[in-house]
């Protein structure tokens, strides 16, 4: 679980995301495979033989794969509060990492979905003049996306540039 | 050098409806032009005819089946209805021009008040269609961003437009207001203007005119020849000539007389043979610039310049010069960017060209003190220019074939809703790139102008 840092010069200082947003997904996938595992192995092992019920397997290796994926993912995703901007670097096979200086932001938003509440995250949304400028951090625990806003706005107050 | 108002604020653009006297308006409530009613009351009148002889026989037979003077009383009667419509939505929209606002009060029954601010203003444009020169009427557009086609000013009388637009102006240099009033219109000096012959020749060297001409003349026999049917081969050429139109003619007629003119309150373009259009720009709004050498233009060194200024609709600068000329009006546009001292470096080559065989050679950059500069396209050439002051956010991105051959993406983001690419770079120059731009953009904006230029 990260906290964010304020080292002023050098290299910037990552911070991950916790661990809740990979048990969610995680836990979203094993429910949505074993559903389907299920739901094509019952009837094909009753109306075919119970040979046929082994292409249930099919959606098992999908969620193991898919565990991995996901794993991977939510490991690439990272950011980092520099003096004047903010880092967000995210994606294993097509990487991107955004840099948004504090004074181009017009606005900060923190959501947070009825599943994701549940799981106690939030995400943090930057937006800037640009429509383009994708800057989300998503599952933030709420106390660290609320102390991220705060930062930000008052960041982005005292070095406001606009357009 | 810090600029007034430059923190954004939730209730700028609030559409609350306010009482019948906004609280506190130091400028006085002013009404549009006598004959806007006219306009509001065509528009239902001709939908009326226009869904009549579109239902064709029934209606017609309906309609016949009344006595004549019953039939002009019911005209009468929907000319006084919708012109009453017009009279009424002309008798309650005002406009009022207070120290940092212009205030559009509309509705009749929904009341909307639009707060435009002044030191947000992105562009002002006075537009007259044809019609609108013989009754000696303009419109008057006003570009904030999140701004609204019900928030143009339809119609003034074109003195008390050209006098508007003058005031809006001075007040959102930051004139005072009593001084604003007064000012009158700006003095201005020409930069350029576009000969009817080279406008005439570079359209006729343009390949997309004639793609769009080909196109149009090719697609009804084809359609034809397939359906056998009138009524699919007409909705579908329809859309073509229009296209067609917009392609070649209308273009033509568009951008007939252009002049680019330059003036305190910012850069000046004035063109139109039927429709006159005249659109302000004013200082540092501008966020992007492209260059765009069309294959047939190069022999000839012509190029067209556009531009990106947020929430506007104004795309083109220039639409034919010689590369010189259209460097010097650029160099007005953004000051202190030197185009023709732009060396671009071409992407890597031993990567580039298994990523994007060919094209790549196309693909280049440059990064000057105020510019950052990025070309692509080799039959038409297009050369992007942002000032680092503009740009909003960096990007960099890789995929995964990209990064076999150790190449990378940079977008810069603006505020015109355009992103300025540079493709295919080094993937440790590109990662360099991306630390910089922030540096510079972040630094230039600091020493950019400030919102209100002539304070």
């Amino acid at each position: 679980m990260g906290t964010g840092t304020r080292r002023e010069t050098g290299e910037p200082e990552w911070v991950g995301l916790p661990g809740g947003l990979l048990t969610l997904r995680r836990l979203l996938l094993v429910i949505w495979t074993v559903l389907l595992t299920v739901a094509t192995a019952v009837p094909l092992g009753l109306l075919a033989g119970p040979g046929w019920a082994l292409f249930g397997v099919f959606w098992l290796v999908l969620l193991a794969w898919g565990w991995v994926l996901l794993g991977r993912n939510w490991r690439s995703w990272r950011y980092a509060e520099r003096a004047d901007d903010l880092l967000i670097s995210r994606g294993v096979l097509w990487r991107e990492q955004t840099v948004v200086p504090y004074g181009r932001m017009q606005l900060v938003e923190v959501t947070s979905g009825p599943l994701e509440r549940r799981f106690g995250l939030a995400s943090v949304q930057l937006h800037t003049a640009a429509a383009a400028s994708d800057a989300r951090i998503p599952g933030l625990v709420p106390a660290e996306a609320e102390r991220l806003r705060d930062r930000l706005t008052a960041l982005g107050e005292a070095r406001s540039a606009g357009l | 050098m810090t600029t007034p108002g430059a923190t954004p604020e939730p209730e700028a653009e609030a559409g609350a409806p306010v009482g019948r006297e906004p609280a506190g308006a130091p400028g006085a409530e002013r009404r549009l032009h006598v004959l806007t009613p006219l306009r509001r009351a065509w528009v239902p009148i001709t939908a009326t005819v226009g869904l009549v002889v579109q239902q064709g026989e029934r209606a017609q037979e309906w309609v016949r089946s009344f006595p004549l003077g019953l039939r002009l009383l019911a005209l009468a009667g929907l000319v006084l209805v919708f012109g009453s419509y017009g009279l009424l939505s002309w008798w309650f929209t005002h406009y009022s021009v207070t120290d940092t606002e212009l205030r559009i009060r509309t509705g009749l029954l929904f009341r909307r008040t639009a707060h435009i601010r002044l030191d947000r203003i992105q562009a002002v444009d006075v537009t007259r269609p044809m019609l609108a020169r013989v009754a000696g009427v303009a419109k008057l557009r006003i570009d904030v961003i999140g701004t609204e086609e019900k928030d143009e000013l339809a119609f003034l009388s074109e003195p008390d437009a050209v006098a508007l637009r003058a005031e809006l102006l001075a007040r959102a240099a930051g004139f005072a207001p009593a001084e604003a009033a007064g000012l009158g219109e700006a003095p201005q000096r020409e930069l350029l203007r576009v000969p009817v012959r080279d406008l005439v020749v570079s359209m006729l060297l343009s390949l997309g005119v004639w793609a769009a001409l080909a196109a149009g003349l090719v697609a009804p026999v084809v359609v034809w020849r397939l359906s056998d049917n009138l009524w699919a081969s007409l909705a579908i050429v329809l859309p073509l000539l229009g296209a067609m139109w917009k392609g070649s003619m209308g273009r033509f007629l568009a951008e007939y007389d252009w002049t680019v003119a330059e003036s305190p309150d910012g850069l000046r373009l004035d063109h139109g043979l039927l429709d006159r259009e005249h659109e302000t720009v004013p200082p540092g709004r501008v966020q992007t610039v492209r260059i765009v050498e069309p294959l047939l233009w190069r022999r000839r060194g012509w190029v067209r310049v556009e531009l990106a200024v947020a929430g506007s609709k104004n795309g083109v600068l220039v639409p034919v010069a010689t590369r010189a000329a259209a460097h010097a009006v650029i160099a007005r546009v953004l000051p202190g960017a030197d185009l023709a001292a732009l060396a671009f470096s071409p992407s890597p080559r031993a990567g580039s060209r298994w990523v994007v065989p060919v094209w790549w050679k196309g693909y280049g950059l440059s990064v000057s003190e105020q510019l950052f500069a990025a070309r692509h396209g080799r039959l038409c050439r297009r050369t992007e220019v942002v000032p680092h002051a503009k740009v909003q956010s960096v990007r960099l991105a890789q995929g995964p074939w990209e990064r076999v051959w150790g190449v990378a993406d940079l977008h810069l983001d603006t505020g015109a809703n355009s992103t300025v690419t540079a493709r295919l770079r080094g993937a440790a120059e590109a990662a360099a790139l991306l630390d910089a731009q922030a540096v510079r953009s972040r630094t230039s904006r600091a020493a950019s102008r400030p919102d209100r230029w002539m304070t």
